[in-house]
Order: structure tokens, then sequence, then C-alpha cells
């Protein structure tokens, strides 16, 4: 499979993506390592890991990071209170119930310890990794390097079959250069006007052609303002839902109910503030 | 296409020329070990690597790791893939074929002498040093400074330590904020009750558990920014060993230098050997004492750099003295900005220790609004004496 068709398998799915995107995926796929995804809030990252998994027909398993995520949450814990259970349950045969307790039955799989696990190999999404702290990222390399989780009471679960791994960044914390030495790397940009149009008649089929055109030149537009937040491609998505919802058919036909739908690409008070009824009815003349 | 790079023919063959693109990368301080070189031959064998759309996509994937390094890397490709980077940007119809094989042919002693453009005129700069002295209005300009200007003059190793030891009190003055709460740690000095007894219902009341508590670091975060544009080129040797100093003694800050635009230095001074340090600064500093752009520069700052060292709890220090050539208004809007994001915004002008000196250069009067503090610092003295102040602040 050449990344030609992984693209147009994707975009089938219902994702357009770029070049660089489309073969950072198919090398990660062919050459078994992991994918670091890095770019703006809201340009499709974890979209990424979905549509894979629908394009393989496979699970995916998505590991969402936050500050103090830690090994338990991540990859396994014990079933304590099973455990508990079963030794009041045994009584005087303890020492068999011992034996018994730290085994795979009593384990709880986490995302990392399920991803490898899986009979065949599943899409694992690392969300954010740059949320976790970096001691997570440590735990993290090692899975990653050689697929193999050690549990001390049983001793190193290998891979059953290596999942395909895709982290994503956003940059709320430099990565180790360990962690991105690695990964393949892509960075996702906001896509350009044809490629947008592309997303926006893949996610929206039924809407007109000129007011698709005129939605995908306003963001693009607005991008370009210099907003705190720029609207990312899922803003452009809810945008173009909303207007479809309103019945409106063309962008300059009514501002204030254009204004108002600008909730769904403005996402903080300075955004709103800077964009009033006049920048809007200039952007949405030059969009049409 | 015949603007590929011709190899000579006593060339190795395929992988020596994937590894003479790694070192070419290397050299040109993309982070690549031997490792790496493996996995691009590998991926090359997975597509077709005569389509040169394709391997430059392929190795984007492999050799790059940052949005930085992605973006820098189609002209390190076209560097070594491409006829040794020249790039004719009008394709020269009128050439025949004959004169453009002979362009096309490196390796030749004439075609050497002519061609290879690595050597970027190093003796341009040389008359250029600036001397602009007399009297006259203090004002900012636009033109960037492609000469390159050997920091290591400028700082002396003792310079550094004596600095080290001014930044390292006020580093502490800003950054001790210990809680007094305490709260839920992996780590800690205490075991928390409540928790303990919380999880031990689901244990059958045996605390096996025993989570424990700490009190938090409140840590500060130090993000300074110094002007180097030529009306600070003076007091620079200062400011510098000021930097290396902060950064040094401690690893969370954060340092940029501005000029015509924002250059991130935290990395070079972190460098173990302090003379180093400044020869690694030294190559980045292209544009030292050239024109000011400060409202630009801090305007990327705030869009950029600023979503990852600024929290809650950080200090933005500003080394400049105000004169900036942007409208003054974006200064003002670019620190707000920087406001927002909740840090507080010290503002060290060396100008402001002359006597009579009122902050009417238009950047300084658009940016005091939004300082929390602004005080004279022109010499390693004045930023000692500023520690009082920065402990209340």
């Amino acid at each position: 499979m050449s990344y030609q068709t992984l693209k147009s398998e994707m975009q089938a799915h219902g994702y357009v993506a770029s070049d660089d995107l489309a073969m950072a995926v198919h090398l990660a796929l062919t050459l078994g390592r992991p994918l670091l995804l890095e770019g703006a809030a809201g340009v499709g990252k974890t979209e990424v890991a979905r549509v894979l998994a629908a394009v393989k027909a496979t699970e995916l398993i998505r590991l969402q990071c936050y500050e103090g995520l830690d090994a338990s949450h991540a990859i396994y814990e014990w079933n304590y209170q099973r455990q508990l259970l079963a030794i009041q349950a045994a009584g005087d045969n303890a020492a068999e119930v011992e034996k018994r307790i730290f085994s795979e039955e009593y384990l709880l799989e986490r995302p990392l310890l399920a991803a490898i696990l899986r009979p065949s190999p599943p899409v694992l999404l690392i969300d954010e990794i740059d949320r976790a702290d970096e001691e997570f990222e440590a735990y993290l390399l090692e899975i990653l390097s050689d697929f193999a989780i050690t549990i001390p009471e049983l001793g190193t679960i290998k891979a059953t079959s290596r999942p395909h791994v895709i982290l994503t960044a956003n940059g709320t914390r430099e990565l180790s250069d360990a962690l991105r030495r690695r990964c393949l790397y892509a960075h996702v940009d906001y896509p350009d006007r044809a490629a947008e149009l592309a997303i926006l008649a893949a996610r929206h089929p039924g809407l007109d052609a000129k007011l698709m055109g005129q939605i995908v030149s306003f963001v693009q537009d607005l991008r370009r303002e210099g907003l705190e937040k720029p609207p990312g491609v899922a803003e452009t998505l809810d945008f173009a839902a909303a207007l479809a919802g309103l019945g409106i058919a063309d962008l300059t036909e009514d501002p204030a109910t254009l204004q108002a739908s600008l909730v769904t690409l403005l996402k903080t008070a300075q955004d709103r503030a800077a964009v009033p009824l006049e920048v809007t009815e200039r952007l949405a003349g030059r969009a049409a | 296409m015949s603007s590929i790079t011709r190899f000579a023919t006593r060339d190795a063959g395929f992988s020596a020329r994937i590894s003479g693109f790694m070192a070419h990368l290397r050299d040109n301080g993309l982070r690549l070990g031997v490792a790496e070189t493996g996995t691009a031959l590998e991926a090359l064998s997975q597509i077709e690597p005569a389509d040169i759309a394709q391997t430059r996509l392929a190795l984007r994937a492999v050799c790059t790791g940052s949005a930085d390094e992605a973006g820098r890397f189609d002209d390190l490709f076209d560097g070594y893939w491409r006829n040794g980077g020249r790039v004719r940007s009008r394709p020269s119809t009128a050439l025949p074929s004959a004169a453009q094989r002979s362009t096309a042919r490196s390796g030749t002693a004439r075609d050497d002498a002519e061609g290879d453009g690595t050597a970027d005129a190093p003796d341009a700069g040389e008359g250029e040093t600036s001397t602009a002295t007399g009297t006259g209005r203090l004002i900012a300009c636009t033109t960037p400074n492609a000469m390159r200007r050997d920091l290591r003059e400028l700082v002396t190793p003792e310079a550094i330590a004596e600095a080290q030891a001014v930044a390292e009190h006020l580093g502490r003055a800003l950054r001790d904020r210990r809680s007094r709460r305490r709260r839920a740690a992996r780590r800690g000095s205490q075991i928390d009750f409540r928790r303990t007894v919380r999880r031990a219902i689901a244990r059958g009341g045996a605390p096996l558990d025993l989570p424990r508590r700490t009190r938090p670091d409140r840590a500060v975060r130090i993000t300074a920014i110094c002007d180097v544009s030529g009306s600070m080129a003076i007091y620079a040797r200062v400011f510098l060993s000021f930097l290396v100093g902060l950064m040094r003694g401690d690893p969370k800050a954060e340092a940029f230098l501005m000029h015509t635009r924002l250059v991130p230095i935290s990395d070079a001074l972190r460098e173990p050997d302090p003379l180093k340090s400044v020869a690694r600064l030294s190559l980045m500093a292209e544009g030292f004492g050239g024109g000011s752009k400060l409202g630009e520069s801090l305007t990327q700052f705030a869009a950029t750099h600023a979503r990852r060292c600024i929290t809650g709890r950080s200090v933005v220090i500003i080394l400049s003295d105000g004169y900036d050539t942007g409208p003054s208004e974006h200064l003002g809007t670019a620190l707000a900005a920087i406001r927002r994001r909740g840090a507080r915004i010290i503002w060290l002008n060396p100008l402001k220790g002359w006597r009579d000196y009122a902050p009417v250069a238009a950047g300084m009067a658009a940016a005091l609004p939004q300082c929390d503090l602004f005080a004279p610092a022109a010499t390693l003295g004045d930023l000692a004496a500023l520690e009082p102040e920065l402990a209340r602040l």
C-alpha cells in the first residue's frame, strides 16, 4: 500500500490528509513506529487516530493524558477488592489463595496494557501527551520501544500484536528528546483553502457549493485576523452545521444571524470583542 | 530533473549518501543518531525513492522532531540533494543544454570555484563596525543587522560568575513562595489521613494504601526577554551575563533575545561550559545590535512561547530601553496579552537611571500601564539592588 492509497482511503472515511501527514502515517504503519502529531488545537490530530482505526477496521484504544496521570491509571492495576474478597472467602487455605490472587484474573487492564494484549493490532491513541508529567513520559518510553510491560508479581507481558501508536501534543510543555527520537513526526497545520473545502464537502455533503466556498473563505480570513484562539477545523464544521441549521444560504444575507452564529468560531471574550458586527460584515462581503 | 545533485562516481552508494545527508542535518543542528539513519533507509525501502517528492516527505517524517525543524527541513533537503542549494527562481530557458550540463556537474574544479553557495561571504561584515557616536536623539531603526558579532568579547567567565550570584539572589527573591497548605501528592512528608481511611473502606478496613501529602511548591517561573538592538548594545555585556547567570541557576527559567525578531536562547545558555554557551549564542545572535521591533517580537512571544512558559505564577523580566520602530500600541496589547495569562511584568530600563529621564518614547509610554515594576538597571549593581523590590512583588 503506497501513501497515496492510504490518503484516498482516509479521504473515503472523511479525513482529508495533507501529503506530509499521509506519508507520516504510512511510514508509521509500515515501519511499526509510533507517530507524534503536533499542531494547534482543532486541526484534527485526534481525528487521525479515529480514521486510521476505521481504515484498518480495528479497535481504537484511547488514553487521555492529564497532569498526575500515573501507571495505575494508564497501564494496569490490581483489583484489590476482589483480592480481599477472595482471601476472606477462602478462610483457612490462605496459602493456596495467595498464589491465585496475583494472576491475570485479578488484573484490571488500563489502556496501555489493553492495547498490547489485543489479538489483532489496535490503534492506540495517546492524546495530549504533553499534559502528562515527565515521569509518565519515561514509563511510556519503555512501552513504546519494546512493547512489553513488566508486572512485578506476574513477570513481563509481551505484546501479542504491536499496536499502531499515535501520540498528539499541542505544546503545553516541551517533550523530551528521547520521546521525540522514538517517534516519527508530523506537524499538522491549519488546512489551506482547497483542503478545507474538501473536508467540508466530506463532512457536510448536503451543503450548497457556493455557501461552502463562502464559509471556507470566511474562516480562512478570520484566522488571519490575529485572534487569540484561531478557529480550527472542528469549529469550521460546527459553523457550517450552525448555518445550515439556521437556514442561511448566503453569508451576506443576514449579518445579525451570522454574528450570532460566530459563537461556534470564537471561543474567548477577547476574540468576541475583536470581531464586532462591522468586521463580520467586511469578512462576509469579502468571502462572497 | 537536471537540478539534482550529481555525486562523484566513486561514491559508495545509496546508504553512504543517506548517512551523508544525516551528517548534513546533524551539522545543521538536528538531533539525530545512528538509529535514525537506519530508520531513514528502512523508510525509503517502503516508498518510491526515485520520486523526489515522496523521498522528501518520508525523510521529513523520520528526521524532524519539532515544528521548527520541520520548517527548516525543506531548505536542508534542497541544500544536500539539489545542486548544493542553488535554486534558480527563473528557469533559464535560453541556456543551451550543454551549458546546463556543465553547471550541473559538480566536482570539477571550475565549478567548485564559482558555485557552492555555502560560504556566506564573511568578509562583507568586517568593514561595517558600527561607530555611531555624537549627540542627537536615540531612535529605533528597522534594518536588521546581518553581521554576526562575537559575543565572547562581551561576556567573560568572571562576569558570568558575578552575574550568576546576582541572578541567583534575584531568582530566589522571586521564586521562594512555599505554600502553607498541604496537598495530596505521590511523595510527601505526611500521611494523608482522610484519603487513607477512604481507601481502607474499599479494602475491607485494612489501610493498605498510604497516600501522602506535602506542601506544594508554588514555583515562580522566570522568563527574561532581553532587547539587543543597536541602542542597547552598550548594556549587552551586563544583561547577557545576567541572563546566563539566571539560566544556570534556575532549570525552569527561559530566556529570549529580541531585536527585529524573537530568538529563544534558553538551550544555548544552559550549555554546561559557559564559554561554549556564549559561542553558541554568538551563532544565534545574527541581527545583534540591529533594529528593534519590540512590539512585533513581544506579540510573537505572546502568541507562541507564552503558552508554554507562562502560568499563573510567572514573572516576565524585560530588559529594554523601550525604543521601538513599530506602532506603539502593539507593544501595549502584547504586554496586555502576556499579563492576561497571569504573568507579572518587570521592565528594567537602563535609561531610567539617567538624570531627568522620562518615559516619553512612545513604546515605553504604551508599555508602562502594563508593568508591575518599572526600574532602572544598567549595571550588575543596579540589578542586585532590585532584590528587596522583587521580594515585595
